[in-house]
C-alpha cells in the first residue's frame, strides 16, 4: 500500500467547504467532525440526512453545504441513500447524465437514529452492499430534544431522563461491533480531535466501494455540560482514557489505529463534564467510578 | 393490442411494465405480492429491461427509497397494502411534500385490529390527507389503464405529486378478468419518457431538498403549494382522460356515472364493490325503479364539481362507506356532505351505510333495501341514523364462534 497522503496536520485541506453561521451550538463536536469530513469529501456529494441536530443545518432558504442535501426522516436515511444511489447509477448507465455529474451519497445521522430507530434500515443497506458513506455523530443522547438518554448513552451519565443519583442505568450499545458483524466494506470510529486519524480513515473509505460507516464521538457542550471551548480537549481525553477507542474494520479485521499508552484514568475524562458531576459531588461514588474504569480496562485487555 | 385474462395484481404489473418504469423499490405484503413477483420475474427473464428492483426491509424504507429515486429523476413504481401503507405512512406524507412524481399501487385490505386479509378502505383513506393523489379502480382493466394515467398525472409539471392507484385485495387483486394490453408503441404516444427537468441531484448543480423551515409562514406556504398542485390535478386529470380515450378508446372520467340521467336514488361508493352496485342498479331498473350509481375514480383531488353535477336534482343518495371512522361513521359520507351542503340543487337526503368491512359481502337484497330506505327518507324528509350492515345470520354465526371460544377456554383452564 502507498504511503498515506495524510501524515500530519499540514497535509489536511486548508480550504474549508462547509459554510459558517449555522444553528448548531457553540463547540458542537458533531459539527466539527462534519467540517473535517466535508473538507475531504467535498461538494460532489448528496448528504442524505436523518432527523437530529444536524437537520437544522439546512434551514430554508439557507444551507452551509456547497453540494446537495436531502432530509428524509429519523428512521430511513439509508433507504433514501439507496434510492438516490440507484437512481444515479441508472442515469449514468443509460447515459442520461455524464459520469462526472455523478455524486457520492453520504448519510448524516445522529446516534438516536443510528443506534435505534434507523438501525434496521442501516443493517439492510449494509446487507445489500449499498455504495455509500455513513456518518454517525454520536453525542450519546437525544441531543436535539434536550439530551434524553439514548441507546448510545454511557453508563451512569446524567441525562434529561436519567437525573437520579446513579444516572443512566444502561450501557452504551456497541454499534461498531454490530456494523462489523455485517462485514461491511469499511467501518471506523473517529473523533474530531484527531483529524489526521480521521483523514486517513476517510481516505481509505473512499478508496473502497460498498457500505462504509463511521461513527464519531461528538462532545456536546449543552448535553454533556461543559464549556464549548473544551470540546476538542474532551475528545482528546476520551481517546487518552480509552473511553473512545479509535479503530477500523476492513476485510474482516478490526485494527486499533491508536492505542493509548499510558492510558489515563477515566476520571480525567468524567470530571470534565456536568453529566458525570454526581460521581464526584457531593461525594465520590467509588463503586460507580470503579465499575466504569473496570469496563474500560476489560475492553483494552481484550485488545492485547 | 392483445387481450389476456389478468388478475388485478398482474394488471398493475403490466401497467408498470408498459410505463417503462426504471426503478422498483419493493416489500412484500399480502395481497400485493403478485405485483412485485411478476415484475421481479420479468426483470430476471429480460422481459422488462432497463429496470432495477430492490427489496427494502420495510415499507417505511421502501417509500423513502421510492421518493429518493424519484427526486433524482427516474421513473419509479412501487406497491403495498394495508399495514404496509400504514407502516410507511410517515414517508407517504413526507415524500408527497418532496413533490416527486411516482406511482404506488395500493391493494386495499382491512386494518388491524383484528388483523385480517380481505379488503376495505380504511388503509387508503388513512392516506387521504397526505398529498398523494388517489385513483380508485373497480376492474382489472382500470388498474392497468389507471396506472398509465397515474404517471401522466404525477409527472405533469402543473402537478408533480405522487399518485396512489387503489384496488381491492382479493376481489380485484386475485380475480382474473379479460384485460386489453395496450400496444407499447401507443403507450409511448400517450406516456412519453419522464422528463424530470429540475428534479435531480447532479454534481455542479447542487439542490437542497426537503429542508427544515422555522415558523408557520414558510410552512403554510409549502403546504398550500402542495394543496394547489393537488387541485390542479382535477383539470389535468380531465385532459389526460380525454387523451387516453383518444388513443385507446376507453374513457375514464373523474367520476363514473351509471344510469344516473333520470335516476332519483343514486348509490355513491368507490372500489370493486361498485360493480355489485352496478348489477343492483340494473335489477332495480328492471323492476322499474329509477336508480343509478356514482363512483368517484379520483378521490384526491376530490372532484367536487363533477360530483355536484351528476348528483344535481337527485332525491336521495345511498352513501356506502367500505370504511369506518369509529366515533363518526363513514368517511365518504362526510366528504360528500361537504360538497353538497347548502347547494340549491343538492339531493334532499344523504343516507349513510357502512358495509363491506374486511371483505364482508354486500348482497343484492342489501342494495335493494338501502335504495328503499333512502327513497323513504327522501319522501318523508327524515334522515335515518347511519346503518352498519350486518345480518341476523351473521350475528348468530359470530355468537357460535364466541361459544366455541368460551368452551375451549374453559376446557383449557379446568
Amino acid at each position: 500500500m502507498n504511503d498515506p497522503v495524510f501524515r500530519t496536520m499540514k497535509d489536511l485541506p486548508s480550504v474549508h467547504l462547509l459554510g459558517a453561521g449555522t444553528s448548531m451550538c457553540a463547540g458542537c463536536g458533531g459539527l466539527e467532525i462534519l467540517h473535517e469530513i466535508y473538507d475531504l469529501v467535498g461538494e460532489k456529494t448528496v448528504v442524505v440526512n436523518a432527523a437530529g441536530c444536524m437537520t437544522l443545518l439546512a434551514n430554508y432558504p439557507f444551507t452551509p453545504f456547497r453540494g446537495s442535501w436531502l432530509y428524509t426522516s429519523m428512521a430511513s436515511a439509508p433507504a433514501g441513500a439507496q434510492g438516490v444511489r440507484d437512481a444515479l447509477d441508472i442515469l449514468v448507465e443509460k447515459k442520461r447524465i455524464k459520469p462526472e455529474e455523478n455524486l457520492e451519497v453520504v448519510v448524516l445521522t445522529g446516534d438516536g437514529a443510528a443506534y435505534g430507530m434507523g438501525l434496521s434500515a442501516t443493517s439492510s443497506a449494509i446487507e445489500r452492499g449499498l455504495d455509500f458513506l455513513y456518518l454517525c455523530y454520536d453525542n450519546e443522547g437525544y441531543g436535539n430534544t434536550g439530551q434524553q438518554y439514548s441507546e448510545a448513552t454511557p453508563h451512569a451519565a446524567r441525562t434529561a431522563t436519567s437525573r437520579g443519583p446513579r444516572g443512566f442505568p444502561g450501557y452504551k450499545k456497541d454499534l461498531f461491533a454490530i456494523w462489523a458483524a455485517h462485514r461491511p466494506a469499511y467501518a471506523a470510529t473517529v473523533v474530531a480531535s484527531d483529524p489526521v486519524d480521521l483523514a486517513r480513515k476517510i481516505e481509505k473509505a473512499r478508496s473502497i466501494k460498498g457500505p462504509r460507516l463511521l461513527t464519531a464521538l461528538s462532545p456536546c457542550p449543552t448535553g454533556w455540560g461543559f464549556d464549548p471551548k473544551e470540546s476538542i480537549e474532551i475528545g482528546k481525553l476520551a481517546v487518552k482514557t480509552g473511553v473512545w477507542p479509535l479503530k477500523e474494520y476492513v476485510g474482516g479485521t478490526v485494527t486499533h489505529t491508536h492505542i493509548p499508552r499510558p492510558r489515563f484514568p477515566v476520571e480525567e475524562y468524567l470530571k470534565t463534564q456536568g453529566r458525570f458531576a454526581h460521581l464526584f459531588h457531593p461525594e465520590r461514588n467509588e463503586a460507580l467510578l470503579k465499575e466504569i474504569q473496570a469496563l474500560i480496562d476489560a475492553y483494552w485487555e481484550g485488545v492485547g | 393490442m392483445k387481450r389476456m385474462l389478468l388478475t388485478g395484481n398482474a394488471a398493475a404489473a403490466w401497467g408498470a411494465r408498459l410505463a417503462n418504469v426504471e426503478y422498483v423499490p419493493a416489500f412484500p405484503i399480502t395481497p400485493q405480492t403478485e405485483i412485485i413477483e411478476t415484475i421481479a420475474n420479468w426483470i430476471d427473464t429480460d422481459e422488462l429491461s432497463g429496470c432495477r428492483m430492490v427489496t427494502l426491509e420495510s415499507e417505511h424504507s421502501m417509500i423513502t427509497a421510492a421518493g429518493g429515486a424519484a427526486a433524482a429523476g427516474v421513473r419509479v413504481f412501487t406497491a403495498t397494502s394495508s399495514q404496509g401503507l400504514l407502516y410507511g405512512m410517515e414517508m407517504i406524507y413526507t415524500v408527497a411534500g418532496w413533490r416527486v412524481p411516482f406511482v404506488l399501487v395500493n391493494v386495499s385490505r382491512g386494518l388491524a385490529t383484528p388483523i385480517t386479509l380481505e379488503p376495505d378502505h380504511n388503509d387508503i383513506l388513512a392516506a387521504r390527507d397526505s398529498g398523494f393523489l388517489q385513483i380508485h379502480c373497480s376492474t382489472c382493466q382500470e388498474v392497468l389503464d389507471g396506472t398509465l394515467m397515474a404517471y401522466r398525472l404525477a409527472e405533469d409539471e402543473r402537478v408533480r405529486l405522487p399518485v396512489i392507484v387503489n384496488m381491492d385485495g382479493f376481489y380485484l387483486s386475485f380475480t382474473r378478468e379479460p384485460v386489453e394490453i395496450p400496444d407499447p408503441e401507443m403507450v409511448k404516444c400517450f406516456l412519453p419518457p419522464f422528463d424530470p427537468e429540475n428534479i435531480r441531484f447532479l454534481s455542479g448543480d447542487p439542490v437542497s431538498e426537503a429542508v427544515a423551515v422555522l415558523g408557520g409562514s414558510p410552512y403554510s406556504y409549502f403546504r398550500y403549494e402542495t394543496h394547489l398542485a393537488a387541485m390542479n390535478a382535477v383539470p389535468v386529470y380531465e385532459e389526460i382522460s380525454r387523451d387516453f380515450a383518444d388513443v385507446f378508446g376507453r374513457a375514464y372520467e373523474p367520476v363514473e356515472a351509471y344510469r344516473t340521467e333520470d335516476a332519483e336514488i343514486v348509490f355513491f361508493m368507490i372500489g370493486s364493490f361498485a360493480t355489485k352496485a352496478r348489477e343492483a342498479v340494473d335489477r332495480l331498473r328492471d323492476a322499474g325503479k329509477p336508480v343509478g350509481l356514482v363512483r368517484p375514480r379520483l378521490l384526491r383531488p376530490f372532484p367536487d364539481d363533477a360530483i355536484r353535477r351528476v348528483l344535481a336534482g337527485k332525491r336521495g343518495v345511498v352513501v356506502i362507506d367500505q370504511n369506518i371512522s369509529p366515533g363518526k361513521g363513514g368517511v365518504l359520507h362526510a366528504e360528500l356532505a361537504s360538497v353538497l351542503y347548502g347547494r340549491p340543487s343538492a339531493p334532499r337526503v344523504l343516507v349513510s351505510f357502512i358495509a363491506g368491512l374486511g371483505g364482508r359481502d354486500i348482497a343484492p337484497e342489501e342494495f335493494y333495501e338501502m335504495a328503499s330506505v333512502t327513497r323513504t327518507a327522501a319522501e318523508q324528509g327524515t334522515i335515518p341514523p347511519p346503518r352498519l350492515l350486518y345480518t341476523a345470520t351473521e350475528l348468530r354465526d359470530v355468537r357460535k364462534l364466541q361459544a366455541i371460544a368460551h368452551v375451549e377456554r374453559k376446557g383449557r383452564s379446568s
